[in-house]
């Protein structure tokens, strides 16, 4: 592990002069500016009694789903069908660095993203200061929840991403399986606790299980305020068990 | 390891060295040892099993069975180990193309955990050799010819200043003066380094190496010195002869004479004459005594005589065709 810092160092310059880095984060911003303005204009013809913020955190599936594949498809898949993951492997590094590298270097970049989605209510704060009078705008407390909630949910997504660029070569394929399984853990979850919900007679210890990989409850449950450790254990191990798996595929395939 | 020690005990020493894909036995038992400081060239057809075994000293890639021991080391037991004792240029040297040069090396030797009071002095020395410093040091990679990007993966092979140097096809797709450029490079590493190199350029590799091992189908079908490879495979003195006459009066002049010799091959040129290729077994100095015996006969007229030293690439074909003949004797017959 004392190449990790290095390759760290290493990952950042290289997704800070990658032109897909920008393209997902000029899409990722578009899209949330866009439904923060969308949700802010409801507000104003509705009012609502759940916060904007509330609001603007539970479409955070919508940016996941595209950004996390292109984050993360170019990071294993792109370094193994150019060959420059063999040229980093005639080094004494192990694969183990090279993929928490790699993890890392995404995470901190999906991290980053997010945090600058900040930059919407304190621009509306800025330019409608009587609109945030009410402290409605940037309440702290479902804030931290929301981020709480991304940081820890963002272990298993970007997990995921990576894991799904080690098993193949190329880079579209990478994103095609990121997008899917994504979608399958986010949107799955829920479509299988509609099932349940109507009564097809699921036992008391799926009901649990179901109820467990619930990632739109736990969301609801951080931005409340109700921080419970299992979210925690089933974000981190999950996206360390495919981390592992990430680094024993590359083992095997080298 | 001091350095005397290092010295005299062998750098590489590979014992029946397997790796199969599935099915397929990339290479098989392959057997061979390289002294410290010896500069060795490594040939054989594509799909012969040059980089595997390439690979696998370089602690890249895992054997089926046997052992390699590079640097003292065992591959198998200490891959990390012998990865810091190695450089290693890859087949068609894959870069990062959005780095530029010195970033780049920069990145490689802080991986190969080169001091970092060092560091600088360690990439510049590398650049220097490979004469980057000047032309190439703030360049783009991707912006590179070919020449250069090979002088940046031999730079990366360089740094640390590992006592063994492993290059997959260094002088792949370069000019003539780029070849020259590497071939003085590849000099002045001998003695200093231990190098292994497999090229498809056969001059190349006879002006390199002080010693050649050609594989072919996995298996080791020669090893040693171009002289000694000579010896073994195109054995005797060969001439190439011009005469005016047949070949009939050639052959039975020689024999009269009591010349152990062979023609081998016979061309009529265009303007009548007879190209001959003469092999001539060996004893003292054959070129005066066949002058004398040829050029005083009346049936034919000596033209020109002039002795031919087998080039490594008639040696090569001649190792690979002997190899691929015991292949098909081996063969199991299917009975009808």
């Amino acid at each position: 592990m004392r190449h990790f810092f290095t390759l760290f160092k290493h990952e950042l310059r290289m997704l800070l002069i990658s032109p897909s880095t920008y393209i997902a984060a000029v899409l990722f911003l578009s899209l949330m500016g866009f439904i923060y303005w969308a949700i802010l204009r409801g507000m104003v013809n509705t009012p609502s009694e759940t916060l904007p913020t509330v609001q603007f955190f539970s479409v955070f599936w919508i940016p996941v789903l595209f950004v996390v594949p292109l984050l993360t498809m170019r990071s294993i898949a792109g370094e193994r069908s150019s060959g420059t993951l063999d040229t980093l492997m005639t080094t004494p590094t192990s694969f183990v660095a090279v993929i928490i590298s790699k993890f890392s270097g995404a995470y901190v970049f999906y991290m980053l993203l997010w945090i600058l989605t900040l930059g919407f209510p304190l621009l509306t704060q800025k330019l409608y200061p009587h609109a945030a009078e009410s402290g409605a705008l940037l309440e702290y407390a479902p804030l931290a929840g929301s981020f709480l909630f991304l940081a820890t949910s963002g272990i298993l997504f970007i997990s995921i991403g990576i894991f799904s660029s080690s098993v193949t070569r190329s880079q579209v394929v990478a994103g095609m399986l990121s997008f899917t399984t994504l979608f399958v853990v986010i949107i799955g979850g829920q479509q299988i606790s509609n099932i349940a919900d109507t009564g097809s007679g699921l036992s008391s210890l799926m009901l649990a299980t179901v109820n467990y990989l619930q990632i739109f409850e736990h969301l609801d449950d951080f931005s409340r305020g109700i921080i419970d450790t299992r979210p925690f254990f089933y974000y981190s191990s999950t996206g360390l068990l495919l981390l592992g798996l990430s680094s024993l595929i590359n083992e095997a395939k080298a | 390891m001091t350095s005397k020690k290092k010295e005299t005990s062998p750098s590489i020493c590979v014992k029946d060295l397997t790796r199969q894909y599935g099915a397929l036995t990339a290479i098989n038992k392959v057997n061979f040892s390289v002294k410290f400081g010896e500069v060795v060239g490594f040939l054989g057809p594509n799909g012969a099993g040059k980089s595997t075994t390439m690979r696998i000293l370089s602690g890249i890639m895992s054997a089926t069975s046997g052992s390699a021991w590079v640097g003292g080391i065992c591959v198998a037991q200490n891959p990390h180990e012998v990865k810091r004792k190695v450089g290693y240029m890859p087949e068609n040297n894959p870069l990062p193309v959005d780095m530029r040069v010195v970033e780049y090396l920069r990145f490689r030797a802080r991986l190969k955990e080169v001091p970092r009071s060092k560091l600088n002095d360690c990439v510049q020395e590398a650049m220097e050799t490979c004469d980057l410093a000047r032309t190439a040091r703030r360049k783009i990679i991707g912006t590179l010819s070919k020449g250069f990007r090979q002088r940046v993966g031999i730079a990366d092979a360089l740094l640390g200043d590992p006592e063994i140097i492993i290059m997959d096809e260094p002088t792949i797709g370069l000019d003539p003066h780029q070849i020259q450029g590497i071939r003085k490079l590849i000099d002045n590493l001998r003695g200093k380094h231990t190098v292994i190199l497999s090229s498809h350029i056969l001059p190349e590799i006879e002006r390199s190496c002080d010693r050649v091992i050609i594989i072919n189908r996995g298996r080791i079908v020669a090893a040693g010195s171009s002289h000694d490879l000579r010896e073994e495979f195109l054995p005797g003195n060969r001439f190439s002869l011009i005469i005016e006459g047949t070949l009939s009066s050639v052959s039975s002049c020689l024999s009269k004479s009591g010349f152990d010799a062979a023609i081998l091959e016979s061309a009529r040129l265009p303007n009548d004459k007879l190209e001959l290729i003469l092999r001539v077994e060996k004893g003292g100095a054959q070129s005066l005594r066949l002058i004398q015996v040829l050029s005083g006969h009346n049936t034919f007229t000596l033209h020109s005589l002039a002795p031919l030293e087998p080039t490594l690439e008639e040696i090569f074909l001649a190792a690979t065709k002997r190899s691929w003949e015991e292949t098909l004797e081996n063969k199991p017959k299917i009975s009808a």
